[in-house]
């Protein structure tokens, strides 16, 4: 019966789309009822506001009505790329959003095989579990503990001064050259076991025979993690990295602005920041919303292409 | 120190570069270079918590002193006592538990009843609108507009301002539909051959069945509520009263860490008892205590949930 009707269902499909009519609607008004107003709610407060770029494309007055503002088309843009705050901003995004993708990936990928080699399975649950404590934490208490750590009398400072590898402590959150590695390690340091999860999940599923194969021509340990595990895993690097690639412009804004002072402000200023800045804190709406749209349109282009190519090659992808 | 989480480590190059013969040999070495390095990120990753929660139970003015690792030299109370007779963060602390738990039901409940009408085949209007969705996934008006838009509905310096804008979340709905489509279809048939209309199975039956997803997801939301601190930052900093935990906290941590050379900066919090017990530092070890157990309370039991949910989550579209 079941096999039947599953049948059915796929010899229909070409048929899928019901033409919209007044009965059907009226059978379904329960379902229109519950959604319809969640429909309304997401229209109005993620929508809505696309109608706030025109500021971009203004030198937008608060006082001032829609109707009386002054049109100046590319003019913030073209400041914006002409600036070389914002230059500097951008590169300062585009590289520690480059060192967490990079470190994050590859930390996650290399602590999820190693997890997966674990045999005892009460061992392997603790560790799992206290690898994913930090995700909890908000970035205020992670940026804490940074700040704490990296101290002149910090914890970072104490060991290595037991090794012997430094001298006197190292100023750490004072040097800009530090900034972007201190961003990474933190990222890595609060997100690596939470990202453990999916690839876990998906070594799971990799079939046990492919193992046993590997193990009757020989494979070492290595081998079957490079030669099976991995590419086992490979579909849902795939994905994630896609879905990352759309974050570039995402460098993070709360450790950047947290542990960010006057004397790495050369370093730690991302986009987000400088939209704050000049937006919130100074009044320009205008620039700060032109360099909010130039930071989605970037994303949306890239995850577009990123799932183009992925598609072209017949690799997963995304939408 | 923190290097350890990212390096693997000598071991495993090593071994590949000079293959050991020895068969029996090789997995022993493999396995105690692998326990010893969980045994690192174990550490690394407790260590930095357990010894906030020792100098918040430290002395202010002895934890100055230095040397404070994984036991209190002068055990106190005085730090956590200094926080809660401080009005303003337990007044913050209040504010933080409403939010939370307010965001969380309007989530579940409402992100539930969408998953729901959009995981009914004969919807008509179930493709645009799951596409209007998933679209608000990958875009965002930006921090401006967004603003203005809360200005606009008078959500400014309000308590609903943590609570309206994030009620529903695409990912989350994905989550759980992609739960609901796990669920026979016989049910919901029968009941409708019994007369149930869409709301009524939604209430009583689909969103029962629902529960372990529903535990994922008010998880994932309560986290979310309960360490956001940017909303209070922008839309409300004005107002003292509204004020949320992780933005006092926010406000300690950049007192400190601007205040090194005047370190008797505590933002108000403890300055009538015993000034010179209660140091900004010990305050802010108090409260981050405060603001993280609630969670980390929870989080270990939700395990075998959340990692079901996050897998879900993953299927693609």
């Amino acid at each position: 019966m079941d096999q039947t009707l599953k049948k059915d269902r796929v010899v229909r499909k070409p048929k899928k789309d019901k033409k919209v009519s007044w009965s059907l609607i009226k059978d379904q008004r329960q379902l229109i009822y519950m959604s319809v107003p969640l429909l309304a709610y997401i229209l109005l407060f993620a929508y809505y506001p696309i109608w706030g770029w025109t500021m971009a494309f203004q030198d937008y007055k608060p006082a001032k009505d829609f109707s009386e503002q002054k049109w100046v088309g590319f003019k913030h843009f073209e400041f914006l790329f002409k600036d070389d705050n914002f230059l500097q901003v951008l590169r300062n995004t585009l590289a520690m959003s480059i060192i967490n993708l990079v470190l994050g990936f590859v930390t996650a990928i290399i602590l999820a095989l190693l997890l997966n080699e674990i045999k005892k399975l009460f061992w392997k649950r603790t560790v799992q579990t206290i690898s994913y404590l930090p995700h909890f934490l908000s970035w205020i208490i992670v940026t804490g503990i940074v700040a704490t750590s990296l101290a002149s009398d910090g914890i970072v400072n104490d060991v290595l001064m037991k090794l012997h590898l430094i001298s006197e402590p190292v100023q750490w959150l004072s040097h800009g050259k530090y900034f972007w590695g201190i961003v990474g390690v933190s990222n890595v340091w609060k997100e690596v076991g939470w990202s453990t999860i999916i690839y876990l999940a998906a070594m799971s599923s990799i079939d046990p025979a492919l193992y046993e194969a590997a193990d009757i021509d020989g494979a070492s340990r290595y081998r079957k993690m490079f030669h099976v595990t991995l590419p086992g895993i490979k579909p849902t690097i795939i994905i994630l990295l896609i879905m990352q690639v759309g974050h570039i412009l995402e460098a993070g804004f709360e450790i950047q602005y947290l542990l960010g002072n006057g004397l790495v402000v050369d370093w730690s200023q991302t986009i987000d920041i400088f939209v704050l800045k000049y937006g919130l804190a100074q009044g320009n709406y205008s620039l700060a919303t032109a360099a909010g749209i130039f930071k989605t349109v970037v994303s949306v282009t890239l995850l577009l292409i990123a799932n183009g190519v992925s598609k072209r090659l017949g690799e997963e992808r995304l939408l | 120190m923190a290097n350890q989480t990212i390096s693997p480590g000598p071991a495993p190059t090593a071994a590949v570069t000079r293959p050991i013969r020895n068969s029996r040999l090789e997995p022993i070495l493999f396995n105690t270079f692998n326990t010893l390095f969980m045994i690192c990120l174990v550490i690394v990753t407790l260590y930095p918590f357990l010894n906030t929660i020792v100098v918040s139970l430290n002395a202010g003015n002895d934890t100055i002193r230095g040397g404070i690792y994984l036991w209190p030299r002068e055990f106190t109370w005085q730090n956590y006592k200094a926080v809660f007779a401080s009005g303003t963060i337990f007044d913050a602390f209040l504010i933080s538990v409403a939010r939370t738990v307010l965001s969380t039901l309007l989530n579940l409940g409402l992100t539930t009843m969408l998953a729901y009408t959009l995981s009914r085949k004969e919807y008509v209007f179930r493709k645009p609108i799951t596409l209007i969705f998933i679209l608000t996934m990958y875009f965002n008006a930006g921090l401006i507009p967004g603003y203005f838009l809360m200005k606009d509905l008078h959500l400014l310096n309000t308590f609903w301002v943590y609570v309206i804008p994030s009620m529903i979340s695409a990912f989350n709905m994905i989550v759980i539909r992609t739960y609901i489509g796990t669920i026979p279809e016989s049910l919901v048939e029968s009941a409708r051959i019994d007369g149930a209309g869409d709301f009524k199975i939604f209430i009583r039956i689909i969103f029962p069945l629902c529960k372990p997803v529903l535990a994922t997801i008010a998880l994932f939301v309560a986290v979310g509520a309960w360490n956001s601190w940017f909303d209070a930052f922008i839309y409300t900093s004005s107002h003292q009263e509204l004020s949320t935990l992780q933005y006092e906290l926010m406000k300690l941590l950049s007192s400190s860490m601007n205040a090194n050379s005047n370190p008797s900066v505590t933002n108000g919090v403890g300055m009538t008892q015993g000034a010179d017990m209660i140091t900004p530092i010990s305050i802010r070890a108090a409260v981050t205590v405060v603001a993280s157990v609630p969670i980390l309370l929870v989080y270990p039991f939700m395990q075998k949930y959340f990692v079901v949910g996050l897998n879900v989550g993953s299927v693609k579209e």
